[in-house]
């Protein structure tokens, strides 16, 4: 298992490596000069060479991309250019709103598509498989930044009952467990709890439908287990293959979350991706989605490893 | 013979689902404690269902159960609810023919046996334990406490069917269905695991319902033979009558078909035809569009079972008379 383990952690280096160039890389591959974000558009010769110089874009790609390694190492990620701020800062309390929101969502998405794909994999072809198969059909489809939109508008403007948009009240940034913060948090996590609810749900169902047609399942009848302890077992064995979906999902939350952060105007990374990229804030951006990149690379490490815990066929 | 440990009356089964079948048609069958019966027949002949009918395994929506199941005095087809947990596995229980789909891939063997024995009322984890292990050794698996920490598909096939039989029989069930128990195994296992098998069940003193396509198998376990046919129990008597002096005309075309040493030299034959479609079953004699010997009788009436002093038969021209015998 430990042999496992750390050979799981190798592969991840490289694919870590090759993150770091690809979030270094594309951004060069935008159109538009940062420096218009920047200095004004009449600036003089002399003063653009100056601030390419203090942002070392005067050097060859590869020696910038170099350097930026080393200081990205060292958790340092540069000078945000449009706030002057440290990127690594910045970056990281945008991950610990966002962590909180895609956790939120996660936790709601996940845990009603297992009861509801679970319920309908039963009872498939009855009328909660049909209303589950709606609704994983519209959680996959809707857009969601509409979506909350609506949810906008019917619960924070006609009924008023949350806030439309922050993350605290006063404009707060900082999450405090409270009551009073977690009101903010409520439309945008259950918006974005759509997706990960949908394709859960599919998934669940899928499995368990076809897990109840399996030789094993009517050997586990046969054997005057009750329903309950029938249903332990097509839990444990529909674990691994819910688990890696559910861990992909969690992975997109975290970064694709752009357009429900700008909507509810909630400070985490999708927003700080968003107002990035309208800046042109090259040193934001490649930190931003650096970690982004590293975090999904991370999940996809951990339910690599969680995986052969559950299920006695694979890896070891 | 006393009141039968299993009485069948009229049972019938059909499937309603996505594919309509009359899967059992009026089966009339009694098995006496500690008898061995063999069903035999092609198939589709309804060997697996009759089983699976007798442990109540079918999906109940989409399956149509008609006349009456008695074990031991009880009604089957009535039980619910704990009664019929307590039924399936305690008093009937089930080998299946592969043994490495019937496990459950995540659960260690020990696991799984202990499992059924706490579900059939001990309340010990540990006597459980004890137990589940003492049934391994029973079934000669090798190194039994190894195995009982094993996953299903650490064990070879033949260990994993011996494994099967000691989870079935962990219970001390009256009445153990095995269903086609050697077909998935090699030769030299197949041997093994039936000798095994009528091994324990004159130690148990259970009875046996023994499905097989082998009639080796059948003469070397059973007492009785049935043999099937589109859902109808066509014959039925001792293991030696059947064998030496089949009556109905798709008995006499199963023997034949199978190789065996009393067949050397002679060519096999295989039955011409292929089984009916049980969606719409014809109205005579299910196997008269298939048989030699069928007259216009055949085609219009369905023969009926009827006793004699070498078994039952349900044929309007057998090969030779059930009398006779
Ligand atoms: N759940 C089901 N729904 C519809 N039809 C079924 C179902 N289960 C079995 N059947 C049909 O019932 C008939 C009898 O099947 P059964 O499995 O009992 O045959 P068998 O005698 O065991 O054959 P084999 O020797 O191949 O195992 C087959 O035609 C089969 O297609
Ligand atoms: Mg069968």
């Amino acid at each position: 298992m430990i042999a496992y383990i750390l050979k799981r952690l190798l592969y991840a280096v490289p694919i870590a490596l090759s993150v770091t160039v690809i979030s270094f890389v594309l951004v060069f591959l935008a159109p538009g000069d940062p420096l218009n974000a920047i200095a004004p558009a009449d600036a003089p010769e002399e003063v653009i060479t100056a601030l390419k110089s203090a942002y070392g874009l005067d050097k060859p790609v590869p020696v910038q991309y170099g350097l930026w390694l080393w200081r990205a190492l060292q958790g340092d990620l540069g000078t945000s250019i449009a706030s002057g701020r440290a990127v690594a800062g910045e970056v990281m309390s945008a991950v610990g709103n966002t962590f909180l929101l895609a956790g939120l969502a996660a936790g709601v998405g996940v845990t009603l598509g297992c009861i509801l794909g679970a319920l309908a994999g039963y009872r498939s072809g009855g009328w909660i498989d049909r209303f589950a198969s709606t609704l994983s059909v519209i959680g996959v489809s809707i857009p969601h930044y509409w979506l909350g939109l609506v949810l906008t508008i019917v619960f924070s403007i006609w009924l008023g009952w949350f806030p439309a948009m922050g993350a605290g009240p006063g404009g707060s940034e900082a999450w405090e467990w409270n009551w009073e913060h977690f009101r903010y948090l409520i439309l945008p996590a259950l918006t974005m709890a759509v997706i990960p609810l949908g394709i859960i749900t599919r998934t669940v169902r899928a499995l368990v439908a076809d897990m109840l047609e399996q030789e094993f399942v009517v050997a586990l009848r046969a054997r005057g287990l009750s329903g309950r302890a029938v249903f332990q077992h097509i839990a444990k064995n529909t674990a691994p293959t819910v688990l890696a979906v559910a861990g992909l999902q969690i992975g997109y939350l975290m970064g694709g979350s752009i357009l429900v952060e700008t909507v509810f105007a909630w400070p985490g990374t999708g927003f700080l991706l968003n107002t990035a990229i309208f800046q042109r804030d090259i040193p934001l951006l490649q930190g931003t989605l650096l970690v982004l990149c590293l975090i999904f690379v991370v999940l996809n490490l951990l339910v690599d490893i969680l995986q052969p815990l559950i299920d006695p066929r694979m890896g070891r | 013979m006393s009141a039968p440990l299993l009485s069948l009356e009229d049972l019938s089964v059909q499937f309603h689902g996505n594919r309509k079948a009359s899967a059992l048609n009026q089966v009339n069958l009694e098995l006496g404690a500690g008898e061995v019966l063999a069903l035999l027949g092609e198939s589709g002949s309804g060997k697996s269902v009759t089983l699976r009918t007798l442990l109540r395994l079918h999906p109940a929506s989409r399956t149509k159960i008609q006349g009456s199941i008695r074990v031991e005095g009880q009604d089957v087809l009535a039980m619910k609810g704990r009664d019929l947990e307590l039924y399936r596995g305690g008093t009937v229980s089930m080998v299946f023919q592969e043994p490495g789909l019937a496990f459950d891939p995540v659960y260690t063997i020990g696991q799984q046996i202990t499992e059924s024995i706490l579900a059939h009322g001990e309340k010990d984890v540990g006597k459980a334990k004890a137990q589940a292990l003492e049934m391994l050794e029973k079934v000669q698996i090798p190194q039994a406490k190894r195995r009982f920490d094993a996953y299903p598909h650490e064990l070879s096939g033949g260990m994993r069917q011996r494994a099967m039989i000691a989870l079935a029989l962990a219970c001390k069930p009256r009445l153990l269905l095995a269903d086609e128990p050697t077909t998935a195994l090699d030769a030299t296992v197949q041997i093994q695991i039936l000798l095994l098998l009528r091994e324990l069940q004159r130690e148990t003193g259970m009875s046996v319902i023994f499905v097989t396509h082998d009639i080796g198998a059948a003469v070397e376990v059973a007492d009785r033979v049935a043999v099937m046919y589109a859902g109808r129990i066509v014959e039925e008597g001792p293991v030696s009558r059947i064998v030496n002096n089949p009556c109905h005309p798709y008995t006499v075309g199963l023997l034949a078909s199978t190789v065996g040493p009393e067949h050397r030299g002679k060519p096999l034959q295989a039955i011409p035809g292929a089984p009916p479609d049980l969606a719409n079953l014809p109205g005579g004699c299910s196997f008269a569009p298939r048989c030699s010997r069928a007259s216009a009788q055949c085609s219009s009436q369905v023969p009926p079972l009827v006793s004699g002093s070498g078994g039952r038969l349900a044929c309007w021209n057998p090969v030779s008379q059930l009398e006779n015998q």
